[in-house]
């Protein structure tokens, strides 16, 4: 029995401050990866990281270790990653192609859908032993559904669809697929996998904060603001100086620009900072001019110019992505411990787009991403230092109260900051906080609408 | 005149030069000698360390560090700012660098392949990074420059922590 029960989970949200064990306390922690991570939809991998018969990727549950893969019927499944014999780990590589998946302990094999294909010996065990029974197996997560080539999936066998679950959020996954002129994207170039010692939800939260760039980043900003341009680069500098550029934007700018909306079950997004040139629809770029072009052929100039005027910044959709669409950014949060997270990062190339197109993206990748950015090295620290400080025992509650007076609805069943910098994204998480963790994540829309 | 520099006549450098100049670039990293370190780059120099083992180029794929000298210059003046999160306190590093090799001699650079081991220390945490370097050197007004810089480190693909001070 844990010591938390419902009505004392409870007292620790409320509407403008959360209690400080939300971040510490391991029990919390373990009944966050049963009623959250357990329970709802988690990203789990993109179609193309899978696309041939017997292509595999290894991924996390909550902290259950699972694999993506694709059969060879070409349905995708994801599969535990541990043996129904005496219990071991069978796929020990983060991803490849297998004809079938063998335990290295006693050699039982099994289908790349999980089923068993063999158990050597298998005349010493009783008929008792069902070989189609599919709990003796790489046991399949019961709900595995894709929108749009992203793949997630729910450890429990019923509950909302995943269009539910996404909502209006989805339209951000629109956003990211659309931009490709061949109407197609591939996740490619690597992945970034970085370790803070402090709560997952540090991270989410950060990833649609506004108020922090000035702060946290004061550093890459001075250092980028005195760069000398004349100085050569190959693009990859001056994509990075640029964007450390834009981080040093007025408070001005950030409270009145760029907009943070939020919506049910703890999805949100801001919205886009930047007034840079090349950063965003840079109409002046000759690589996007040429880019802009591939689009309009593919798709016709009204919806080109439809797709390249949404201006999203990081989209969070709760509990485990924040993915960014106009450098094909996408970020996949693994909670370790109630102290311990780990990040896998990627990016996606845009079909039919040109070649200079992703290579921004691996430059943007590198400066936003990267474990040894000039910029994202402020922000694990800031992780660290908040895993430490919390540790402490000084204020109980931390405050989310910012613009809480002020939020007005939005046509999507979602609520908006009237100033960019209101924390409602950060009350928005806590509303699907309480949902999953105090009423079986039932009333969560409701709530918001 | 050392042997190794009978036997290649088109050197840039001998051995024992070379030697030097890795152990002095490895002294002015350990002291936090930035500026003095990015001073031994050329104007069009570039500094590299991978995200993958046997990674071909840092265009296609993400590195955990690729600075063209503009981002170089940047990266060694945050490196030198007061106020820098990441590195407050500092780290305290020691370097080792081994097993020179000298594996391409043109008359006008060498490519040096060399061993190392670095320890960094910051806030009751000890870190150990080892690797390959592979520095492209050229002679520049009497003077030895980095024309080019990678790191490959063993563990480049592991989960890992912040990387501030670079290798």
């Amino acid at each position: 029995m844990s010591k938390h029960s419902t009505q004392t989970l409870a007292q620790l949200v409320q509407p403008d401050r959360v209690h400080r064990t939300l971040y510490t306390d391991p029990a919390i922690f373990a009944l966050e990866m049963e009623r959250i991570f357990e329970r709802t939809w988690i990203y789990v991998g993109h179609e193309s990281q899978v696309r041939n018969p017997g292509d595999f990727v290894a991924t996390r549950i909550g902290t259950k270790p699972v694999l993506l893969t694709r059969h060879g019927d070409g349905r995708i499944h994801v599969l535990h990653n541990q043996c129904a014999h005496r219990g071991a780990q069978v796929v020990a590589d983060a991803s490849g192609n297998a004809q079938e998946f063998r335990c290295c302990y006693h050699g039982w094999s099994y289908h790349t859908d999980g089923r068993i294909k063999n158990i050597p010996l298998r005349h010493g065990y009783s008929q008792r032993l069902d070989v189609n029974d599919p709990k003796l197996a790489m046991v399949q997560v019961p709900r595995v559904q894709s929108y749009r080539g992203f793949v997630f999936a729910s450890l429990v066998a019923d509950g909302p669809s995943l269009a539910d679950f996404l909502g209006y959020i989805a339209t951000s996954l629109d956003d990211m697929v659309d931009r490709a002129p061949d109407g197609e994207i591939e996740v490619a170039g690597g992945s970034f996998k970085h370790v803070y010692h402090g709560n997952w939800k540090l991270y989410l939260e950060n990833l649609l904060d506004v108020a922090h760039p000035l702060f946290v980043h004061q550093s890459s900003i001075e250092a980028a603001k005195v760069q000398d341009d004349s100085v050569p680069s190959d693009g990859s500098g001056e994509i990075a100086i640029r964007q450390m550029r834009q981080n040093g934007a007025s408070y001005g700018f950030f409270e009145s620009q760029v907009g943070i909306w939020a919506y049910p079950n703890g999805h949100g997004y801001m919205g886009d900072y930047h007034d840079d040139a090349k950063l965003v629809a840079a109409m002046n770029d000759p690589v996007f001019r040429e880019y802009r072009e591939a689009l309009e052929v593919k798709k016709g100039a009204a919806e080109a110019k439809r797709i390249l005027e949404v201006k999203r910044w990081n989209t969070n959709i709760y509990p485990n992505v924040s993915f960014m669409s106009q450098f094909q950014q996408f970020r996949v949060v693994h909670p370790i411990a109630v102290d311990k997270t780990v990040v896998y990062t990627y990016q996606f190339r845009l079909k039919g787009a040109p070649d200079r197109i992703f290579r921004h993206a691996i430059a943007f990748a590198n400066v936003v991403n990267g474990t040894g950015s000039l910029v994202l090295t402020d922000d694990l620290e800031t992780y660290n230092r908040i895993g430490t400080g919390m540790g402490s025992a000084g204020a109980e509650w931390i405050q989310i109260g910012r613009g809480l007076d002020t939020d007005v609805p939005d046509a999507h069943h979602g609520r908006r900051g009237k100033n960019s910098t209101s924390e409602i994204y950060l009350r928005n998480m806590y509303d699907a906080w309480l949902g999953y963790m105090t009423k079986g994540g039932r009333g969560l829309a409701a709530a918001a609408e | 005149m050392s042997a190794a520099a009978k036997l290649a006549p088109a050197a840039i450098a001998d051995r024992g030069e070379i030697e030097d100049f890795l152990a002095h670039e490895a002294a002015l990293l350990d002291e936090a000698r930035y500026d003095e370190w990015l001073g031994l780059f050329t104007a069009d120099a570039w500094y590299w360390v991978p995200a993958q083992l046997g990674q071909r180029d840092p265009y296609e794929t993400i590195s955990l560090m690729y600075d063209d000298r503009r981002l170089l210059e940047t990266r060694v003046r945050r490196l030198m700012q007061g106020l820098l999160h990441a590195q407050t306190p500092r780290s305290a590093t020691s370097r080792q660098v081994t097993n020179v090799a000298i594996v391409e001699q043109q008359p006008d650079a060498a490519l040096v392949r060399s061993k190392f081991v670095v320890v960094e220390y910051r806030r009751d945490t000890q870190r150990l990074f080892a690797g390959t370097y592979f520095h492209r050197l050229v002679r520049a007004e009497g003077a030895l420059k980095i024309a080019s810089k990678r790191v490959d480190l063993v563990n480049c693909e592991a989960e890992l922590e912040g990387l501030v001070v670079p290798f």
